[in-house]
């Protein structure tokens, strides 16, 4: 039982079929986030970080659609199930967390129906049972007095408190797996490193595994365990946090990891990865990268497979900076 | 709250005073009412008696004074014609009015919005095309000929129906309504179906529209990945957000019903106040005719002030004093 892995997405292809052409917004995306597993997706906007998750859930919306893969949840691969059985487990074994929070929350219901319904869909639980769930949660966010800004609408909140309940929605059912998409942007330092400890706790505590996606680095150093660096739809690098941020091996990764300003850098010109990001409707069928990368020769206009140029890390990429990892 | 009320109670006034200014201008402007009153062997000398008992030799603004002052007393003249106050006449005809449009919106609100919804869930279907193309159909035929059509196929041909009058009526807090009775309900239904068909297309398109740009949404996204049921979502979460606008302008659109059943109640011999009105234009009954303007002025200043108060309700981020009177 404890071998198979809370989720585990293999070779994962979503392509939005739009009248310009077709969008591979992701293309072969694999990894696994076990009990208890904190996984960091981090990637340039529009490299398909939300479409993952969404995929996960099975609510990509046409024009998109899953075309090839797996996501095997507890061993159950999701591809192709049923909407009824989507409908069971969404919100209460797999939550997810939206990226824009002013966004996410009905604007006519008020917070404490929103939460209680989601209570309700899924558990036989009395009404006051699950306000009193829905209460604790809010608490356990740092919303303060939240008896009383229970009964307020989405509207009398600030961004940073809508987001705060939207992560207290994903928690109210103690799911098994979190997609957390950009979940504390708007949020400040002191709340942000409230959330931060209570996902981190949550997860030790109940085994929850949780998929963090950011464009923030810094954020995932300090709660991921592994992380995976996604590019144009295509997953770059994988490996575990200490090993991918002390040693990149794949040269987006190290062009990512060189953008981030640090204390030693202060005074200095940061680094900038030149060019910009392909179109991913014409993507080539080589290396995406290689326009932009300074290691790039002929063999990167080849068709790239993952490798594990060093171990526990995969890589898609036929110059991997070794060097650099030793 | 109070003050917002108070604030658009005032403007109404204004806005009934400035309706009884052009309204009475107006109407002085049509015709002469004397041609058509005055029998025709009457002497120059009964002529003018009769033009003075009638205040009609004064000048207008004289005129318009002295109505004016009999208004504020709830006196708005008696008809030329029946020889009774205006007001009274038309108070009377009121229910038989407002019975016929109130169940044409909800037939409008209870068709169309099931229908508008279903549509924009499945834009693409060809039941929603089926709907939407009929809905044009009730948008362009004109409803005097689809009266004249029901009254023909259902009332004529099929004798489903009676085709005119209010049919037997039952007392309702000393006020008499037809779809208290069975046979009431049967005069009812044709006229009020015909008088909803414009409005129901409205409410379909409106609540398409609405649905359409709801479902992409986040939150309903949001609310699909809670794991809610499909239902939750459409009555609950789509549902609540359509029907702000569906309610704000079928509200506003409740008085043109009133306004409109002038057509609908001539074409199925309806005793409201469309057809009593129409028989004053027709005689130049002046009072009436003024009576009647000026009561459905103050109908829609109501409506308006009901449907600012609704709309507040039902959508949390208003509040009535952010509304601009
Ligand atoms: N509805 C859609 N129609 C067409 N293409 C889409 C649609 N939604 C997403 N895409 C494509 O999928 C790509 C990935 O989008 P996604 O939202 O996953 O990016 P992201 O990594 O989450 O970026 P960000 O950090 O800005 O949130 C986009 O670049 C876009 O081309
Ligand atoms: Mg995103």
């Amino acid at each position: 039982m404890s071998d198979v892995p809370t989720l585990a997405v293999e070779n994962l292809e979503t392509h939005f079929f739009t009248k310009a052409g077709v969008a591979k917004a992701v293309d072969g995306v694999s990894f696994s986030v076990g009990r208890g597993e904190i996984m960091g997706l981090v990637g340039e906007s529009g490299s398909g970080k939300s479409v993952t998750g969404f995929s996960i859930l099975g609510l990509v919306d046409p024009p998109g659609r899953v075309v090839g893969g797996k996501v095997l949840f507890n061993g159950e691969d999701l591809i192709g199930a049923s909407e009824q059985r989507m409908q069971k487990l969404r919100g209460n074994k797999i939550a997810m967390i939206f990226q824009d929070p002013m966004m996410t929350l009905n604007p006519v219901l008020r917070i404490d129906t929103q939460m209680i319904e989601t209570v309700l869909a899924h558990e036989k639980v009395s009404k006051e049972t699950a306000r009193q769930r829905s209460r604790d949660t809010l608490a356990q966010v740092g919303i303060p007095s939240p008896e009383e800004r229970m009964r307020a609408y989405p509207h009398q909140f600030s961004g940073g408190m809508r987001q705060r309940v939207a992560i207290a929605i994903a928690l109210l059912n103690k799911p098994d797996l979190i997609v957390a998409d950009e979940p504390t942007t708007a949020l400040d330092v002191t709340i942000q490193g409230q959330i931060l400890y209570e996902a981190q706790k949550l997860c030790r505590e109940t085994g929850t595994a949780l998929i963090w996606i950011t464009h923030d680095l810094a954020v995932v150093a300090g709660l991921a365990d592994k992380i995976s660096v996604m590019y144009a739809g295509r997953l770059a690098e994988q490996g575990t946090i200490d090993d991918v941020l002390d040693h990149p091996v794949h040269p987006y990764t190290i062009g990512l990891l060189g953008s981030v300003p640090g204390h030693n850098t202060r005074g200095q010109r940061l680094y900038q990865i030149p060019g910009m990001t392909p179109s991913l409707l014409s993507l080539p069928d080589g290396c995406a990268f290689k326009e932009r990368c300074e290691f790039s020769d002929a063999a990167c206009a080849l068709r790239q497979e993952i490798t594990e140029p060093v171990p526990g890390r995969a890589v898609r990429c036929c110059h991997p900076q070794i060097e650099a990892a030793r | 709250m109070s003050v917002f009320i108070i604030r658009r109670l005032m403007q109404s006034v204004l806005v009934v005073w400035i309706m009884s200014l052009l309204v009475f201008v107006g109407v002085n402007i049509v015709g002469d009412p004397v041609d058509m009153l005055v029998n025709p062997e009457a002497d120059q000398a009964e002529i003018e008696r009769f033009i003075k008992d009638l205040g009609l030799d004064r000048p207008l603004h004289e005129q318009y004074w002295y109505f004016l002052l009999n208004a504020l007393k709830g006196d708005l003249g008696n008809s030329f014609i029946f020889n009774q106050p205006a007001l009274k006449l038309i108070v009377q005809r009121i229910p038989a009015t407002f019975e016929l449009a109130i169940v044409a919106l909800l037939m409008a609100i209870i068709v169309g919005i099931p229908l508008g919804v279903y549509a924009g869930l499945k834009p693409d279907g060809k039941i929603s095309k089926t709907i939407m193309a009929t809905s044009i159909l009730g948008f362009s035929l004109p409803t005097f000929w689809v009266g004249m059509m029901m009254i023909m196929v259902f009332a004529v041909m099929l004798g489903w129906s009676p085709s005119y009058g209010r049919g037997e009526t039952a007392s309702l807090f000393g006020i008499e309504f037809s779809f208290l009775t069975w046979n009431g309900l049967r005069h009812l239904f044709l006229p009020a179906l015909n008088l909803s068909l414009f409005k129901m297309s409205l409410v379909i398109r409106l609540a398409r529209a609405g649905t359409r740009e709801v479902v992409h949404q986040d939150y309903i996204k949001f609310a699909r990945a809670k794991g809610l049921s499909q239902n939750r979502i459409i009555f609950v979460h789509l549902m609540k957000n359509i029907m702000i606008p569906v309610v704000t302008v079928l509200g506003l659109e409740f008085g043109g019903l009133i306004a409109f059943s002038v057509v609908t109640e001539t074409v199925f011999s309806w005793p409201g106040m469309g057809k009593l009105i129409i028989d004053a234009l027709n005689n130049l009954d002046r009072p009436v005719v003024v009576a009647y303007l000026m009561i459905i002025v103050v109908i829609f200043v109501v409506i308006n002030l009901v449907v600012d108060v609704l709309y507040s309700i039902l959508d949390p981020r208003v509040r009535l004093q952010d509304l601009k009177g």
